[in-house]
């Protein structure tokens, strides 16, 4: 395969990444990484820069359409951004510690039932009044909904913070991942609604990986004539996507989320099981 | 400025992050792909250059290519560095501690990573 033809199939790759990523608040990297890996051959420490990449340009593409029509809730964002900022630091510390095949393995697992619990929405989705704290926090908010503002409110507020800790030290440690434990805990702990926790999940990877890339350049995984295709093609893909959210229905979005991630929780089993990941 | 305000202009910050670096991207992919068409893609193997390593290679298309990408990765960087001001600005103090929080965290493993 010549130079130019193998950029246009990472582009059409890196498209269908960015698409799924803007839509799930998961980043392109689990569509990216294994194509590129297993299918065209790519080196793993190339293929990690490429993910990098693409869940910044998917972050960045997808969110500047999400913070204009109000889905991702900026100060939620933001407060949850000092729990994920500095997991990703403790974790990254933890990496020589830790043995990783095996903590991908049970991470893996996790994700596989979150999967599924994800799938059946909030048990009892009657909204309390939320959390005090999330009241002095300013953290509850309200999103458009067919034409109409939906208020909501933010729920064990301490407890969702504490959980996206540990996302973000798994990311630190893994690589990957954060963004779907991110999902996890709007939705499921702080029982924010679903097109809220993914936007707003979609708009933290950004700041979250970013942290990551002072490493990664130096190291020189990040290549730029693959990135390059990367870039633009998730690019295309996520603001496709974002198009696509405002107007899905949110039962459509959850299948579309859970399946992706009981993907990348297969992904991560395997890779925990052959050694490849680190 | 409301939290409304806020949400437009960190929309257009974004934006205009990702516009430019995608326009500087594009345009050193197409020069790339102009010098290597005939070549086979270099990426099977780690070449393990410790350092920014494109940079060395001046002028060519991976620096335009790779001064896109810093330009990209330090969009979400910026967001965060206006947030603090606009929060500054509508003195909501519990909220420009934890954007300084955040940025200084980023700020630290950004640099510790380099």
């Amino acid at each position: 395969m010549n130079n130019p033809l193998f950029s246009v199939v990472v582009f059409a790759v890196s498209a269908t990444a960015g698409f799924l990523g803007s839509l799930t608040g998961l980043g392109g990297g689990v569509v990216v990484t294994p194509v590129l890996t297993l299918v065209l051959g790519v080196d793993l420490h190339y293929a990690m820069g490429a993910s990098l990449v693409s869940v910044i340009a998917t972050s960045s593409g997808a969110a500047a359409a999400y913070v204009r029509e109000g889905f991702s809730n900026i100060r939620v964002g933001m407060f949850l951004e000092i729990a994920t900022t500095l997991g990703a630091v403790v974790g990254a510390h933890l990496v020589s510690v830790i043995p990783i095949s095996a903590l991908a393995v049970i991470f893996g697992a996790v994700l596989l039932y979150s999967a599924w619990q994800s799938l059946h929405g909030h048990h009892g989705h009657a909204d309390s009044g939320g959390d005090p704290l999330a009241e002095r926090l300013k953290l509850n908010g309200a999103y458009p909904d067919g034409g109409l503002s939906v208020r909501y409110h933010v729920s064990r507020v301490k407890a969702g913070f504490g959980l996206m800790f540990g996302a973000g030290m798994l990311s630190g440690l893994l690589g990957i991942g954060s963004g779907a434990m991110k999902v996890i805990a709007m939705d499921q702990v702080m029982r924010i609604p679903f097109k809220v926790s993914t936007t707003t999940s979609n708009f933290m990877i950004g700041v979250t990986a970013a942290a990551s890339a002072g490493i990664y350049l130096s190291r020189g995984y990040i290549e730029p004539g693959l990135a390059m295709p990367v870039m633009l093609g998730v690019l295309a893909g996520s603001l496709f996507g974002a198009r696509q959210l405002v107007s899905a229905a949110t039962r459509v979005l959850r299948l579309v989320f859970a399946a992706v991630v009981a993907v990348m929780a297969a992904e991560m089993i395997y890779n925990g099981f052959t050694g490849g990941l680190k | 400025m409301t939290d409304r305000e806020l949400d437009l202009i960190i929309s257009r910050i974004l934006r205009g992050g990702v516009i430019l670096s995608a326009a500087i991207v594009l345009a050193g992919g197409i020069w790339y792909l102009v010098e290597s068409a005939g070549a086979s893609p270099p990426f099977g193997h780690f070449a393990g250059v410790p350092g920014i390593h494109a940079l060395t290679r001046l002028p060519s298309p991976e620096v335009v290519i790779l001064a896109g990408l810093l330009l990209l990765i330090a969009t979400p960087v910026a967001r965060v560095v206006f947030s603090m001001i606009a929060f500054a600005m509508e003195k909501d103090w519990a909220y420009v501690g934890i954007t300084a929080i955040v940025l200084g965290v980023l700020t630290y493993s950004i640099l510790s990573g380099l």
